[in-house]
């Protein structure tokens, strides 16, 4: 089976410091890939590389879809996001905070609403349409409320919501464009365990649902352990492990990296 | 209930309190000419006459809030949404009695020349306001020269007409687009820049024109400006007392005596049309994708683009829509002046257009409209005291930012509700 993304000697330099170096990786759809690492590994930076805010110094990022190959590298951020679907969340939530929970799930359906309205022609007009594909708009948008728990804050502002549930709508947002490709940047950072267990939840019916791809970022062990179909390891830019959680928590360098030189 | 009258007089107390500083100085004293000199006349009574109304207006407001809640309740319904629907709704009352208030503005018995031309000027810097609004309300794009699309639509209109013979209604279009271009000109290189960065290039770009327009004698005719813009007609009816060869005047076909007030009260109608269908436009773009991208972008740039929006046509489609309603603007401006020169589009007038927006809460289109009026009266009063003018605009929105960071009316009203979809 060919994988969904495809990172090929994957490099990223900053002036004198390399991020990432030479790293190579796979993600299959259906499956939830973590990358791990001690804080300053490179986990983020690669999540850059792939969904457009920084261009690689080196390497290849194939995503395959429908037959087709995206060469992410290449395209730009936005790009990336409307054609080679790949949606992201970020370690720092950016929600919409003025707008509502129900605007931002229509916001990210931005591009799908933007073709039916005729790029806001046949909206001004009020086109039939315009007027369904709004009401599908809608229709996806109250489907992902009622998985995250918030159908009866759609209509408040974004950020009035709690972090749990601020964090719950980012990726809420992010599948409301459809993506094949899901990047979570420390989806769990500063959820209490209750959350933890809810967003685990949501992350395991997004893959076994949707059948798409996920990448995660998380420090949290328990949570990565858990429900990783494989684990790729990075450390000071480099990647030291590769492999299915079980493997993973038994290499030696891993848990020297984690745990210090002595271990 | 009575909780809520209580806060909603000391709200009251305190908003005339702070009319009351402002008018003193800017109402409350008058240079007359004594002959010999300057002296100064007090009007105490105009300042009066002021605090009480602002009192009132500002009770008004606070308690149409409650009333507001209770009209939302009268539905009998405890659905949350169909609540939220009907206090969205409840705006629209004050809105409909202003249109029809200045629908009837001139056939009032207090209405005057004066008013009425007044009442224009208002209206226009209402629509500069409309159209601003998308840029920098929604948008978030920070724009100090925006009086550059104003010139631009109003020396466009008056080009066209003294070289291909073109009226108003006919160039009105061309304006609009003219200005939209050099809406996305301007946009172009200023993608990457936010913030103040995007503000200094756009104050730039805004003292260009007017320093091309002042320079550029041959075409715009330099600091003399442009001179006889045709005035607009009543469909091809021209308002004029003697009929030119083969044309029926207006008060010809009706049948009623000239006057020179028709062209005025029609000049009054013709923009108060050109600022409804701004607003009807501008309300009705907020609700379609790319209204709501503008506000995203506004919100949080890099989120956009992990969405997949493309933030540069995104930009452009702000500036270009903002860029043509001032053009509409200006070649408004110029039919109603007759003549124009750069001096009608200085640095001022695009503060001015910008404390407009600001003072009115972003985003907010009844903001717009009691800021205009504050605005444009405000200096108009104080004539006599022209040289305190900004120190007291200064302070007023130094005071505004303080006490109302968000402006006059800074509710925002959602775009789409999950209420109203459900009905629907």
């Amino acid at each position: 089976m060919t994988p969904l993304l495809a990172v090929e000697h994957l490099s990223m330099r900053f002036g004198g410091l390399l991020a990432v170096d030479d790293v190579s990786f796979a993600a299959a759809p259906g499956e939830i890939t973590a990358i791990i690492g001690p804080n300053g590994a490179g986990k983020t930076t690669v999540f850059n590389c792939l969904t457009g805010f920084y261009r690689p110094t080196v390497g290849r990022l194939a995503l395959a879809q429908d037959g087709r190959t995206h060469l992410l590298e290449r395209m730009d951020g936005y790009r990336i996001a409307r054609e080679a679907r790949v949606a992201r969340t970020f370690q720092n939530i950016r929600l919409f905070a003025g707008m509502t929970v129900l605007e931002n799930l229509i916001v990210a359906q931005h591009n799908m609403l933007m073709r039916a309205s005729l790029w806001s022609v046949g909206g001004l007009l009020g086109l039939p349409l315009y007027r369904r594909a709004e009401a599908r708009a809608v229709e996806t948008a109250r489907v992902w409320l009622g998985r995250i728990g918030l159908q009866d804050r759609a209509d408040d502002a974004a950020g009035t919501l709690p972090y749990g549930a601020q964090r719950r709508l980012e990726i809420a947002r992010a599948m409301c464009t459809g993506p094949h490709l899901l990047c979570l940047d420390e989806p769990a950072a500063g959820l209490n365990p209750a959350e933890t267990a809810e967003l685990t939840r949501l992350l395991l019916a997004i893959r076994d649902e949707q059948g798409i791809g996920i990448l995660l970022i998380e420090h949290d062990m328990r949570l990565v352990m858990g429900i990783s179909d494989r684990i790729v390891v990075l450390n000071y830019g480099r990647k030291i492990a590769d492999g299915p959680p079980a493997e993973v928590r038994r290499d030696p360098e891993v848990i020297r990296a984690y745990l210090g030189e002595e271990a | 209930m009575p909780a809520r009258l209580a806060a909603s007089v000391r709200d009251a107390a305190l908003a005339a309190a702070v009319a009351f500083v402002l008018a003193v100085p800017l109402v409350g004293f008058e240079t007359v000419d004594l002959g010999r000199g300057v002296g100064v006349r007090t009007r105490f009574s105009w300042v009066a006459i002021g605090v009480a109304a602002v009192f009132v207006a500002r009770l008004a407001l606070g308690l149409m809030g409650a009333a507001r809640a209770h009209w939302a309740r009268l539905g009998r319904s405890n659905d949350p949404a169909r609540l939220a629907r009907r206090a969205a709704a409840f705006w629209r009352i004050p809105a409909a009695l202003l249109v029809a208030f200045a629908i009837a503005l001139p056939f009032l018995p207090f209405s005057s020349r004066y008013l009425v031309d007044f009442a224009t000027t208002v209206l226009i810097y209402i629509m500069l306001g409309w159209g601003l609004n998308v840029v920098v309300g929604l948008a978030g794009l920070l724009d100090l020269g925006y009086v550059a699309f104003y010139a631009v639509g109003a020396y466009s209109f008056a080009l066209t007409a003294q070289w291909f013979g073109l009226g108003f209604w006919e160039a009105l279009p061309v304006s609009g687009l003219l200005a939209a271009s050099f809406g996305i000109i301007l946009g172009f290189p200023v993608l990457r820049l936010r913030g103040d960065y995007l503000a200094i290039v756009t104050l730039g770009f805004g003292e260009m024109i007017r320093i091309i327009l002042l320079n550029w004698s041959q075409v715009t005719g330099g600091p003399n400006g442009i001179p006889n813009i045709p005035r607009p007609t009543f469909l091809g009816m021209p308002f004029l007392p003697r009929a030119p060869e083969g044309l029926e005047t207006f008060h010809q076909f009706f049948g009623i005596p000239f006057s020179p007030e028709q062209r005025m009260i029609f000049l009054y109608f013709v923009i108060l049309a050109l600022a409804l269908v701004t607003n009807a436009f501008t309300l009705r773009l907020r609700r379609l994708p790319i209204g709501r991208a503008w506000e995203a972008l506004r919100e949080d740039e890099i989120a956009c683009r992990a969405l997949g929006i493309n933030p540069t046509a995104t930009k452009l489609s702000a500036f270009a829509i903002g860029a043509m309603l001032g053009g509409f603007a200006g070649a408004f401006f110029a039919t109603r002046q007759g003549f124009i020169s750069p001096e009608s589009f200085t640095f001022q007038e695009s503060a001015t257009i910008l404390a407009i927006v600001v003072l009115g809460g972003m985003g907010s289109q009844m903001g717009v409209v009691l800021a205009a009026l504050v605005l444009v009266t405000l200096p108009e009063l104080g004539r006599a005291f022209a040289e305190f003018r900004m120190l007291i605009f200064g302070a007023a929105m130094v005071g505004i930012m303080v006490w109302r960071p968000r402006g006059l009316l800074a509710q925002r009203a959602p775009s789409i509700r999950l209420g109203r979809a459900q009905a629907g």
